[in-house]
């Protein structure tokens, strides 16, 4: 048996670390967090604890979910960096590999390999108002994004939340959800495209229209995040572009198919940039200078 | 810079010589074509070629290889545990290797071997190869290495250079790498520098007189990427492309490749392929949307990739060395020679002007 590889050849000096091994996990606990059952969210611990302080990651990262026999997904990265002894995946059942983990079992073992990719520009968003705009599964690196700026609450100004999904049991972190709406520091605006729920005291309607009516006026302190499916993307962006938002206050997560997660397979280019390494977060100004691949 | 002078006998006991201490990979004949491999016994590189059919890019990049194995086992400790499968170390000599190629390793170091990440597979391969190339007397009519940043007698990225010399060669030793391994041949009767000198340089003018195409490269790096992206001839180029991957199969400097699980039994392999631009799969989202559905967008790919993303990535030329393999071997005669001359040449205000009717 051969020594583990990330320790391998640093004789060499400089390929200390391999980037395609993943660290070994545990699978901690599954949540099904939606009524169709097709989203899931893996709880996962490092069987080694030490991996746990080599990933180090920021909200908006990515990581690539490694199950032997079947292959890689790559992967927003749920949790937040200030929840610590656990890292958190939200897993939308599609293909090969998904389909396979969405059959596992707490205490089985797989892998991630990460993080990966670049985050949402944190520097640059200190002690701006925030507004996150996102919509049905595309809302995972968003939680992160919300747990870290609570925890780090002084370093922003207000906070606006705009999440929506086709019906309340499609919506994800359903707790959480109202939990934040609850509070006074954030304003929370849930919504969902219908419901014949007699009770359901949050918004009706899609999440452009919702914008147009909770979205702060923009101003050069103000920046807005859009994840979600392209529809709602194709719609929201001319919400925000009457708003005034300006593109370069526009930020904006991709995904691509990708295999290495390291910018170096070549299938997730976007003209010169990859998705994986110089993405998967731009800005709407960036993105207007590339190509449509994605 | 030394020199040595390599006759008929010595070349052979030299070869035998290295296959002791090395993994001898050189060009054999197979069918019409000549490829790479791994020499096996007392076979020598045939020498009398022009260029093989396929790179000799598999010698540090296999086309399908383990990055690693495990067990799917659960009553085994190390059960879904990824590992590195050892691998024969042995130092590599690629014998006889035109320095097109050689070169070729060169631009497809920078992205295996970068800042943030190094591909240890790639570059262990590379780092523990020895170069031997060979110069290029009879350039073939679609090679346009001189206009493609090396030339027939180039000695970028080799550590040995031969030639043609009497009934043997000359070697010229570039690199203390180059020196261990001609020391390890027995290659060592010295040969004066300022006769090799002359001998070389003649071979290259003459050599470099021969070709009858080249491609200019000037102007890509100024042409807005946008415009070149959104030019009217890639319809055009595409038109009879049937998307075979041919061409980026034997590119000497394309590197894409494809990560796959495989099990037999419990016994599983991580596995890395060559992969191709070309095919639909390749950027398929698991939701069935492609963002390079048609294979417009794809060949544009493969010619923006080469053409003008790899010089606005790294600023230092095309990611091409102009062996011309894929001139020679596309079944429907897509040439890059003439891609690269209508990049070149793009003027997209001149395009804007034609194409408004109201002027």
């Amino acid at each position: 048996m051969s020594a583990p590889a990330r320790q391998l050849d640093a004789r060499k000096g400089d390929i200390v670390e391999n980037p395609y091994l993943p660290y070994p996990v545990r699978i901690d606990d599954i949540i099904t967090e939606t009524e169709d059952k097709n989203l899931k969210t893996f709880r996962f611990v490092f069987i080694n604890p030490e991996d746990e302080e080599k990933f180090a990651y920021m909200p908006g990262q990515f990581a690539e979910l490694s199950v032997t026999g079947k292959g890689e997904i790559p992967i927003g990265i749920a949790s937040s960096p200030t929840e610590k002894g656990f890292i958190k995946f939200t897993v939308n059942k599609v293909g090969l590999v998904s389909s396979y983990l969405h059959s596992m079992k707490a205490g089985d073992v797989m892998g991630v390999r990460g993080p990966l990719g670049n985050s949402y520009p944190w520097e640059t968003l200190k002690g701006k108002n925030v507004v996150i705009i996102g919509g049905g599964f595309a809302f995972t690196t968003l939680r992160s994004s919300i747990i870290y700026m609570l925890e780090n609450r002084d370093q922003f100004g207000q906070i606006h939340v705009i999440y929506g999904a086709r019906t309340p049991g499609m919506l994800l972190y359903d707790q959480e959800l109202k939990a934040w709406e609850a509070r006074d520091d954030m304003n929370m605006h849930i919504t969902v495209d219908g419901t014949d729920d007699p009770n359901w005291k949050y918004n009706v309607g899609f999440v452009p229209t919702i914008t147009e009516q909770k979205a702060p006026p923009a101003d050069e302190d103000t920046y807005a995040i859009i994840c979600g499916p392209p529809i709602m993307i194709k719609f929201t962006q001319p919400v925000l572009d009457n708003l005034g938002y300006g593109h370069e206050r526009i930020i904006m997560s991709l995904e691509n198919r990708m295999k290495c997660g390291i910018g170096m397979c070549g299938r997730c280019n976007i003209g010169k940039d990859f998705v994986c390494k110089d993405g998967p977060v731009f800005t709407l100004a960036q993105l207007n200078t590339m190509p449509k691949e994605y | 810079m030394t020199f040595v002078k390599i006759d008929q006998k010595k070349w052979a006991e030299g070869v035998s010589a290295l296959k002791k201490g090395y993994q001898v990979f050189g060009p054999v004949k197979e069918g019409k074509d000549h490829e790479f491999r791994k020499l096996s016994g007392d076979q020598m590189p045939e020498m009398d070629y022009g260029n093989t059919r396929l790179s000799p890019k598999a010698a540090i990049y296999p086309q399908s290889e383990v990055m690693f194995t495990y067990t799917t086992d659960e009553r085994k400790d190390d059960h879904h545990i990824l590992k590195e499968p050892e691998r024969d170390e042995t130092p590599k000599a690629v014998i006889g290797i035109r320095p097109c190629d050689a070169f070729s390793f060169l631009l497809v170091k920078k992205n295996f071997d970068t800042p943030e990440y190094k591909d240890p597979f790639w570059l262990r391969a590379y780092d523990a190869t020895t170069f031997v190339g060979y110069g290029c007397d009879d350039p073939c009519s679609s090679c346009f290495c001189t206009s493609a940043g090396s030339g027939p007698f180039d000695e970028k990225g080799l550590d040995v250079l031969l030639v043609d010399h009497e009934d043997g060669y000359l070697a010229k030793v570039l690199t203390e790498k180059g020196k261990a391994l001609t020391e390890k041949a027995g290659w060592t009767q010295a040969f004066d520098a300022g006769q090799a000198e002359k001998v070389f340089g003649e071979k290259a003018a003459t050599a470099e007189g021969k070709f009858e195409s080249q491609i200019s490269t000037d102007r890509l790096a100024d042409i807005p990427s946008m415009d070149l992206y959104d030019a009217p001839f890639w319809e055009d180029i595409a038109f009879s492309c049937i998307n075979c991957g041919t061409c980026t199969y034997l590119c000497p400097t394309c590197w894409c490749f494809d990560i796959q699980d495989e099990c037999r039994g419990c016994d599983g392999v991580r596995m890395r392929n060559w992969d191709s631009c070309m095919s639909s799969l390749f950027t398929l989202h698991g939701s069935g949307h492609n963002p390079r559905g048609d294979k417009v967008s794809r060949v544009r790919q493969r010619f923006m990739h080469k053409l003008k993303y790899y010089v606005d990535k790294y600023g230092d030329g095309i990611q091409c060395v102009g062996c011309g393999r894929c001139v020679r071997k596309c079944p429907v005669n897509i040439d890059i020679r003439k891609v690269c001359e209508m990049m070149n040449q793009y003027d997209p205000e001149a395009q804007n002007e034609c194409a408004c009717p109201t002027t």
